[in-house]
This record gives C-alpha cells, sequence and structure tokens, in this order.
C-alpha cells in the first residue's frame, strides 16, 4: 500500500526572501503564473504538460481557487486540490500531488505557494479587527473564538511557548541546546544568499540574550516574516525521463491531525510528526539512520526539537542531548535545514514558508545547493507542521 | 483597551457552561454513555460521539498543566495586561482549558501546582480565570 516512489519532484522555483519588499508587488495568480512558468522551466517541461494543481486558499478568490488558478494560467487539469493545512500545506501538496500522478490520473502537478505582498486596494476596505489574532478563528460559533481568544491565547507564540514550558518541566529544559538550534541554521543560512539573513552569523548568546516573548521563547526562536514564494512541479516517471535534473521521488508520506488548539493535545509535548514521519519511513522501506537530511518545520526552535524527537531520530526526552552532540550544519554530522530554515531564511508570507523545506531537500538531492551542498545527498526527511501543532505530514524524498 | 477585549458569545449549546459561570459555578458535561468528561461544550461526546450528554456542577480545581508569560501583548486587545500569564489548566475531571493566572507572581508558577477558579468578570462576561489553591 502506498506510493511506489514513481513520481518525482523535477523542477523548483523561488522568489528571494526579503524582510522588507520594495518590488512590484503581484497578485497570487501573477505570482503562480510566475512560480509557475520558473519551475517548468527549471524542470524542462512546458505548459502543455501540466494536467494537475495544487494550491491554498488565495485572497483574490476565497472559493474556486483551483479553478480560478487553471483559468489564468490556461490550464487543463485532470486533478486540482485545495490543501488547507496551514504551515504543513507544501508538504501535503507535494504528497498528494505524487498519490494522483501514481493513480494515473495526472503526469504532471504544480505545488505553489506565493507569498510576496499584493498590490494595495484603491479604497481599502475597513479593517476587521479580528486580523490580529493571526489564524486563530474569531467567528462565531468557533471553539477558539470561545475558549481561546477570551482568555489570551491568540495567534502562534503562546501556544508553542505552552508546549515548551510542559516540556521543560516533563523532561528538563537545556536552553543553550534549543538556542543551539537557531544558531546552527542560521549557520546554513550563510550559504544561502536568498535567506533574509545571509550575512548575520549569531550564537548561542546572542539568542539567549534577544528579548523573551513569551517565556521560554525568545524572538531568535520565532521565524521572522519575509516576503517569498516558491513552487515544485512533481510528475511521472515517463515525464521525469526528459527533465533537466536529477529526479527527486516521493517514496514514502505520513499525515497526522489532532486537534486545532493544542491546549486539547492528548499531551502537549509530543507532536503528531511522530505517526506522520512514522508512516513516511514505513512507506519509503527507510529508517532515520537512512536519511541524508532532515528539513523541518521550523516555526519555533522547540518546534524543531519535537520533530527530531517525534521523527525518531533520538528518544523522547533526549532531543537536547541529541542537539548537542550533533553538528546541525550542513558539513555537520545530522543536518538540518540547510537552507536555514525558516528560523534562518525567512517566513515567507500565505503558506509559503512551508514550501521552503522541500524546496531545499530537492535542491540538496539534485546537488544543486550551491554554497551549502551536502556531500552524497540522497535521501531526506521532509516536515511541515500546521497550526500549532495542529497539522503535521512527512515525505520521504530520494534521488533516482 | 478593556472595551475592545474579545469576549465569548455563547452558542445554544454553550450557554448553560457560560450561564453557570456567571453564577460562579463551572459546569461540564458527562456523557451518559461513555461516562467521559467533555470540554469545551459539544452536541456529541468527544469519546463516542453519543449526543447523550449531561450537564453537572464541578469544584473547578484542578492543575496547571503549563502556561507562559507573554512579555509582548499577544494581540492589542491585551495590552493593559502585560505580563499576561496564558495558562492551560487541567481540571480533576481530567479536561484541560485555557485560562489566566492571577493573584500570583509569574515567578511562582510551577507546573502540577494546585489550582482553583476564580470568576472573573470583564465587561459582560464572566470568564473562568485561576488561582493557586
Ligand atoms: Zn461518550
Amino acid at each position: 500500500m502506498g506510493l511506489k516512489g514513481r513520481a518525482a519532484v523535477t523542477g523548483v522555483a523561488d522568489y528571494k526572501n526579503v524582510r522588507k519588499y520594495t518590488g512590484k508587488r503581484k497578485f497570487f495568480l501573477e505570482q503562480w503564473a510566475e512560480l509557475t512558468q520558473l519551475a517548468l522551466a527549471d524542470a524542462g517541461l512546458s505548459k502543455q504538460d501540466v494536467d494537475g494543481l495544487c494550491c491554498a486558499a488565495i485572497p483574490e478568490s476565497t472559493m474556486f481557487a483551483p479553478a480560478t488558478i487553471a483559468e489564468y494560467l490556461g490550464l487543463q487539469v485532470n486533478f486540482a486540490e485545495t490543501v488547507d493545512l496551514g504551515g504543513a500545506s507544501p508538504v501535503s501538496m507535494i504528497w498528494r500531488a505524487a498519490a494522483a500522478i501514481e493513480m494515473g490520473i495526472c503526469e504532471a502537478v504544480v505545488c505553489a505557494a506565493p507569498g510576496l505582498p499584493i498590490p494595495s486596494h484603491p479604497n481599502p476596505p475597513p479593517k476587521d479587527p479580528t486580523r490580529v489574532y493571526g489564524s486563530t478563528s474569531a467567528k462565531w460559533g468557533s471553539p477558539q473564538a470561545e475558549y481561546d481568544v477570551p482568555y489570551g491565547n491568540v495567534a502562534q507564540n503562546a501556544g508553542y511557548a505552552l508546549i515548551a514550558q510542559r516540556y521543560a518541566a516533563i523532561y528538563g529544559y537545556d536552553e543553550r541546546a534549543l538556542a543551539k538550534i537557531a544558531v546552527d541554521q542560521r549557520t546554513n543560512a550563510q550559504g544561502n544568499p536568498n535567506a533574509v539573513f545571509y550575512g548575520e552569523p549569531i550564537t548561542i548568546d546572542d539568542v539567549l540574550q534577544s528579548k523573551m516573548i513569551a517565556d521560554p521563547l525568545h524572538i531568535l526562536e520565532i521565524v521572522m516574516p519575509c516576503a517569498g514564494g516558491s513552487a515544485v512541479v512533481v510528475v511521472s516517471e515517463r515525464l521525469a525521463k526528459k527533465c533537466k535534473h536529477r529526479p527527486v521521488f516521493v517514496t514514502g508520506f505520513g499525515e497526522r491531525l489532532t486537534t486545532r488548539s493544542v491546549t486539547y493535545a492528548e499531551d502537549m509535548t509530543v507532536s503528531p510528526v511522530g505517526p506522520a514521519a512514522a508512516g513516511a519511513f514505513a512507506m519509503s522501506g527507510k529508517k532515520p539512520k537512512d536519511v541524508d537530511v532532515l528539513e523541518a518545520y521550523d516555526c519555533y526552535t522547540i518546534t524543531v526539537l519535537l520533530t527530531i524527537e517525534d521523527s525518531g531520530f533520538c528518544s523522547k526526552g533526549e532531543g537536547t542531548a541529541f542537539v548537542n552532540e550533533n553538528d546541525l550544519t550542513f558539513s555537520g554530522s545530522f543536518p538540518v535545514n540547510t537552507h536555514g530554515g525558516q528560523l534562518g531564511a525567512g517566513q515567507a508570507a500565505g503558506m509559503a514558508g512551508g514550501m521552503s523545506q522541500p524546496v531545499e531537500g530537492v535542491r540538496q538531492i539534485m546537488g544543486r545547493a550551491d554554497g551549502r551542498q551536502i556531500a552524497n545527498c540522497n535521501a531526506a526527511l521532509i516536515t511541515g507542521t500546521g497550526g500549532i501543532m495542529s497539522e503535521q505530514s512527512a515525505i520521504i524524498l530520494e534521488g533516482a | 483597551m478593556e472595551s475592545n477585549r474579545p469576549l465569548p458569545i455563547p452558542t445554544p449549546n454553550s450557554e448553560p457552561f457560560w450561564k453557570g459561570l456567571a453564577n460562579h459555578q463551572v459546569t461540564l458535561q458527562q456523557c451518559n454513555d461513555c461516562a467521559a468528561w467533555v470540554f469545551y461544550p459539544r452536541s456529541h461526546c468527544n469519546g463516542c460521539l453519543s449526543p447523550n450528554l449531561t450537564w453537572t456542577e464541578v469544584t473547578g480545581n484542578g492543575t496547571l498543566y503549563s502556561y507562559t508569560v507573554a512579555r509582548r501583548p499577544t494581540a492589542p486587545q491585551f495590552a493593559d495586561d502585560i505580563p499576561q500569564l496564558i495558562v492551560v489548566v487541567e481540571l480533576n475531571e481530567g479536561v484541560r482549558l485555557n485560562s489566566v493566572m492571577i493573584n500570583v507572581a509569574p515567578e511562582a508558577l510551577i507546573i502540577g501546582m494546585a489550582v482553583k477558579p476564580v470568576f472573573h468578570l470583564q465587561n459582560s462576561a464572566t470568564l473562568l480565570y485561576f488561582e493557586p489553591a
């Protein structure tokens, strides 16, 4: 059961991450067209090859996003999917694309996540005061509106801080190890000219001396929002043979959702990434020791720590020792987020942050990661995290 | 900012919970079929999907499951509360809920500490806050 590993990522495209975007503003539809054109050119394919698409919501059209995108790009597709899994959406788009291709529904699926600012409205509508709650729903009837928002548990920082604080109470908390995750990833960002923190390495003390936002999370343990965006094209084995680069096959996936608000998680210190990664490993026939790189969704340092533990790279509660014993940089013993991750490269808007991890895994396996290339990179575990550990997905990528 | 505070708007299903708080009572739903305690209020038990739920008054006592001290407001509406002591409490019945701790210094918060309910009047709503027991 599951994937046979007959669908491959053969093209990628991304915008440079920037904190203060001064370029031309573009609607998501325009970014979809541009990223698709770039990813197809990268693969060596043409628009005529595309017969599937996976997207997240687009601001221009709250419903009917796939048809709107297909129409704008002039595509006729046999497979279309709007994925609504927060930061896990991009990883989940890729396995859905691979599954649809293996089922024979389609042969080339574009998965894109734009994240550049859209043009300013000439007559801006009045601001919605609930916008400040981020992705927390303030709509009547939403459990979050009723039981999270009135108590100030809104947006992401508080939820991840609650997770980290509980982890500290149960397993102990080596704050220097948590900080080292941010530091090693920042070192990786020094090999990525598209990272927002390119040219700005940091130390563990820098992290620990940075502003406390919500105990125990310092500001340097939290992603920096930025403009960006990226896309991949997933194709059949047949089309992969025509492509320019080493095909990167999707050989396993897993997905797990439990609660929207982490308050109700069975155990707040255990991420649903565990079952997701276990499913991906089992399907691909790989074990944690078989992967050359972990590209882990990293909204916070604690997210990376839990992903390392719960994906099976070390035992539960031993994540901080594992981080201390390993060099997480691209030339190290256990490379993590070789592009800098979202902590080091920035979290592009929309769902684009979570596309950076698969794009980097593909580049590593293709051997196109320039100044941060891992020697002999053949297999990667890529994870996506949405909400407050609400949605988790994982894929195994392998070079042909 | 006080007047902008987001308040719960009860639904037909959750009204007994909020009315209970207004009367300084903590009430929870319990499943008639599998005996699970249910929070937040639902139409069906999240243990077995039975629609047979009964409202029961409980003490509201519990323990601190986790907390954070928000040094920056989580939203502008909470700017007057800095530092916000955002907590998750596990009631003695085993269900967890979001809350705020009061009458305690941030440094005195310890995960596992016993807590008891405080019925906090916020504008027109009564919220379930906690303090050390
Ligand atoms: Zn039940």
